[in-house]
Order: structure tokens, then sequence, then C-alpha cells
């Protein structure tokens, strides 16, 4: 029988860390409305390798807000005979074994089966040749398989996050794996640095930094640390986001006047208004077919969402309620649901609309809460807020039902963006 | 040799009796010497020379209504309240009579909200100044209005008079 679970407080701390960082904590405070029963037998011979894969697993699935974790005794190996029965008699539904084994110097394959318990078959399995530095990859692709088939949605533990950190006087842009993991410095800068963006190819970041004393838009490539300054004019250049080929940017231009919207591209040049007001325009998003754009405007009074064409023209307002305050528009893969922060009574907070009902749910309980940022599987929603008097990062499901917090030891936490999904 | 504290004690005291011995000789006055005068020597003077002198200079930018150097604004507001023209209108006096100086106008804003929409609330407040400025004579080249948004606050608490020091407009001379 299937347990359904209401949100509620778990008092379930996932500890991840890492040798070089500050350990990043993940509270869970709320899971989602159904949890699907699942065994995780331990990897047999799972010690040959240098880090374990079973617990890998293990923890993404629990983070993930949708598994409930059996408890297994031994390890199997996929080449075990499994009784169903003991899987059934123990309400899981479905199980998953494994093992590792060494292919040569530094080199493993870790091979894994997924079985339906009730029906007694298997869903799904594959070897994978692994690479020592690789072995957390191919746990979280372990994890994704999993997910994906028992879901019927993309598993997201195999992809990045980028944020910046502030610690004393320095920021640093980071990037880590979707747990937490594997943290590498792509920037550090004596001045702010905000609004990162991934590339849709996963391989460059988009920023602004005020190393030179006013905001400047850079692209970095992540694997050479090349940069290349896309927008630097009279004025501020702020607000980067791609387009869906990666192959322009809508970037925020005063040009020595007020905040506009325009295209540009990625090697900075070409630079075109879309925007057409007075005011303040921007925070500007392509929809994932590139053809229309979402931004912000006040040429109504407060701070608005609209939207218009990729090719500018004339633009639509699309948020009425709030406190005259909703911004950070980000849309969905699907092109279905506009994620935003909506000040209310309560202080600033996640929310989620239906584009087409114009529904809208309330997705966080936290305030003060900035730039929400959508998975690649379109189920979840990072963002930054407060914990205490510093800044943490926080996670919530679509639903409003899976919630999360993110802290760091040392500094605040601030600005994330999920990573695209990669090979 | 170790100088202890009682031997360097001795040593002043010695020191010390020489001294007041030396001041305490009477000279007699019989033997004061004789003071021979002597003619100075030619000296190469024009007595007809002036030298230029410069009056202290203050640095302009230092003192008065040109050392304000910030503009305050109300909340969600981008007007220059009128406690504010002096300053304004003294940098402008400035600036038109010293065409080679350059200044940015540096917005910012208190931390509530999206950093991105504080960046262009911040560049309305760098626009309000620079635009008063403008009307005053101030050419387009010589100013730049950019915004720090939220990022560089002066006051880092979380309440309304640490938010009121920071929506503020800050003239930089560059």
């Amino acid at each position: 029988m299937k347990s359904l679970f209401k949100a509620f407080v778990l008092s379930i701390i996932v500890l991840v860390s890492n040798a070089a960082q500050a350990q990043m904590r993940v509270e869970v405070s709320g899971v989602g409305s159904s949890q699907f029963p699942i065994a995780v037998a331990a990897f047999a011979d799972e010690e040959l390798s240098p880090q374990l894969v079973t617990s890998i697993i293990r923890d993404d699935l629990n983070r993930s807000g949708y598994f409930k974790l059996i408890e297994v005794g031994m390890p199997i190996s996929e080449t075990a005979n499994i009784n169903f029965d003991t899987w059934k008699a123990r309400g899981a539904e479905a199980l998953v074994v494994g093992s590792v084994q060494k292919r040569g110097e530094g080199r493993y394959e870790v091979r894994y089966k997924l079985f339906d318990v009730a029906k007694a078959t298997m869903l799904s399995g594959f070897a994978m040749d692994t690479p020592n530095p690789k072995i957390r990859l191919t746990a979280h692709k372990i994890a994704d398989d999993i997910y994906e088939k028992l879901l019927g949605l993309p598993g997201v533990f195999s992809t990045r996050i980028a944020y910046v950190t502030k610690a004393g006087a320095e920021y640093r842009l980071e990037i880590a794996d979707a747990d937490g993991e594997g943290v590498q410095v792509a920037l550090t800068s004596k001045e702010p640095i905000i609004s990162p963006i991934w590339s849709p190819d996963g391989t460059k970041v988009a920023y602004v930094s005020m190393e030179l004393k006013k905001p400047i838009v850079y692209i970095q490539n992540l694997i050479t640390g090349q940069r290349v300054t896309v927008a630097n004019f009279k004025g501020n250049n702020s607000s980067p986001s791609w387009s869906p080929d990666g192959s322009k940017l809508l970037v925020t231009l005063s040009k020595g006047a007020i905040a506009q919207v325009y295209s540009i591209n990625a090697d900075g040049s070409g630079a075109q208004r879309l925007s057409n007001s007075n005011g303040i325009d921007t925070e500007a998003r392509y929809s994932p077919d590139g053809q229309t754009i979402y931004f912000v405007s006040d040429r109504s009074g407060g701070a608005q969402i609209y939207r218009m064409s990729a090719n500018g023209g004339e633009a639509k307002r699309i948020t009425f309620k709030g406190n005259g305050y909703n911004v950070s528009p980000r849309i969905s893969p699907d092109g279905n649901t506009l994620v935003y922060i909506s000040r209310r009574e309560g202080g600033e907070q996640v929310y989620a609309m239906d584009l087409l009902s114009g529904q809208e749910l309330r997705l966080s309980d936290t305030n003060r809460d900035e730039s929400p940022s959508i998975a690649p599987n379109g189920r979840y929603v990072l963002y930054a807020t407060q914990a205490g008097r510093r800044g943490s990062l926080g996670i919530v499901s679509t639903d409003g039902k899976v919630k999360q917090k993110l802290t760091i030891q040392a500094g605040d936490i601030r600005e994330p963006t999920w990573g695209p999904f990669m090979k | 040799m170790r100088f202890t504290s009682a031997s360097k004690t001795v040593a002043l005291l010695l020191a010390s009796i020489a001294l007041i011995s030396a001041c305490s000789t009477p000279v007699p006055l019989e033997d004061k010497p004789k003071i021979v005068e002597k003619s100075p020597e030619p000296v190469q003077v024009d007595n007809r020379a002036v030298t230029t002198q410069k009056a202290v200079e203050v640095d302009p930018l230092t003192v008065g209504a040109l050392a304000k150097r910030s503009i305050y604004f109300d909340y969600d507001s981008y007007i220059v309240k009128d406690e504010f023209k002096a300053t304004v209108e003294a940098h402008a006096k400035y600036l038109v009579a010293n065409k080679g100086r350059k200044i940015l106008v540096q917005g910012n804003t208190d931390e509530r909200g999206s950093r991105e929409y504080n960046i262009a609330l911040g560049q309305k407040r760098a626009e309000a100044v620079r635009k008063a400025l403008a009307l005053y004579g101030v050419a387009d080249a010589q100013v730049e209005a950019v915004s720090l948004g939220e990022e560089k606050p002066k006051a880092t608490g979380s309440d309304e008079a640490s938010w009121a020091e920071n929506r503020r407009s800050d003239i930089v001379y560059q």
C-alpha cells in the first residue's frame, strides 16, 4: 500500500561534506504528496572504488522528496537471484541492486539493475565504464535512471548548480554538483558578482561583475577560464539570459539613461533595443521556444511582469496580484509555467503561475526570497533566501510540496542558477 | 661585560656629578676673552629681488558644498529633494568651470527586492542627479551615471535607518 505524505516537518539533515570548501547542509521540511517505497541494496564490492555509490544513490533519492527508502541489510549484486516476496513483504515496490568491479588502474565498471517488485520484472539496468573521478557522476546517473523509470520524469541528480558566495570581502562564483559536492571556484573577486546564468550547453556561465566599479556583463568559458566582455556600454550592463540556441543574450542596458531590454550576440556585437518604455524594463527571459520574452517593467507604477514578442513591440502585462511588486520571471522548460517572486504581506516569496489559466500558487514558506531558478526537468525551483541573518538557498517543487533549505557554514550564499542536462 | 641596573645607576650618578661640577664652576670676569670686531664678508644679493609666494590654496573639492557628495532619496522615489539642490548646484558650477573634470554618479538602493531590479532602481537615482546637473549646464561627457544596486551598502542593518542611508546617489570624482 502506498503511503500518502502531506507536507510535514522531517528532521532529516543530510550533511554533504566537501574537502576544500564550506560544508553544504540540506534540511528537508516538506516531501512530495506521495513517496515511492524503494529498497536500494548496497552494491556488491563497492569498497573497491574510492566513492561508495550506494549512499550517493540513496541520498539522491531521499533528497528528491518522492521516495521512501526501505531498509536493506546486505549487499546484493545484479547477478543474484531475487526473492520478490520478501521485498513485497517489506513494503518495497521497487528494488535496486548492483556491483562495482575493478577494470584496471583507476577504472571501474558499475553495474545496476532496477526491479518492479510486484511484477517481479526488470525495469532497467546498465553497466557503466567509469574512470575514478567520474564515480560520483555514475552514481548520480543511476539515481537519474531510477527516478525516470519510476516517476516518468528525467532526474536532475547529475546536473550542476552555480551560485555566488560572499565571505568577508571576497566574492566567489562557485560551481557544484546538484548535491553540493565537487565545488569548483570559477571566479574570485573583491567586488560583487551577481546574476550568474548557465549557457544552454552547460559549458559557460554569463554573469555581472562590478570589478571595474560598475556593472558589466561577462561570459566565462568554464573549461578554459576564458572571459569575454559581452556588454560594457556607458552606464549599467546587467541581467544576462541566453537564447535557447546559445547564440544571443538578452541584457539590460542603461546606456547612460534608464534600464531597457536589448538583445546582443554572445560575442558582444549587434546590440538591439527590444523594449520600449520611459521607465525600467529589465530581467528579460526567452520562452523555451525563443518566440516570446518575459520581463519586468515599472511602466504601470510598481514592478510587474510583462510578455512581448522576441522581436520587441507591444507588451502585455501578466501579473496583477501582490503588493505592486512581481519580479524575476522564469519560464518552465515546457513553456507552461511562470515562476516568479511576488511581494505579499509575508514578504517576498516564490510563486508559480499557470500561463494558460492564470492560476497562481505560492511555493515557498520562507520570505525575503530572490533569484529563482528552475531545474531542467521543470520539477524543482532553486532560489535564494535568508536563514537568520545569512544568505542561504532553498528548493521547492513546482507543486509547493517538496521544501528544502541549503546552507553553508562560512558566509553568505546567493544568486543560484540551475545548470542544464549534460551528457 | 653585562650592565646591571646597579652599575647603570652608578654610571648615571657619576655623569650627573661631572655635569653639575662643570655647571657650578664660576668664570672669573677678568678672564673673559676679548671680543674682536670683524667686518662682514660682502654678500652677492640683489636687494631689489622679489620672490613670488603662493597663498595657501584650499582644494575647493574638499570644503563647503563640494565636500558633500551624497544625495539621499525617499522610499520608492527618484526625485532630488530641495535640501540637496545646493549640493547639486555647487558640483554643477565646478564642473562647468573645470571642463576637464569627470565624475561618476553611483546610484544605490536599500536591500529589499530583486538584485537586478535594484540595479535599475539605483540607475534611476543616478540619472536624477545627472539630469539635475545637466540642467545647470554640465556636459554629458563629464558625467557617467551608473548603479551599484543593493550591492555596496553604506549601512548594513535591516531597519529603516539603514535603508534610508542606502537610498542614495554618490558623486565620485575621477
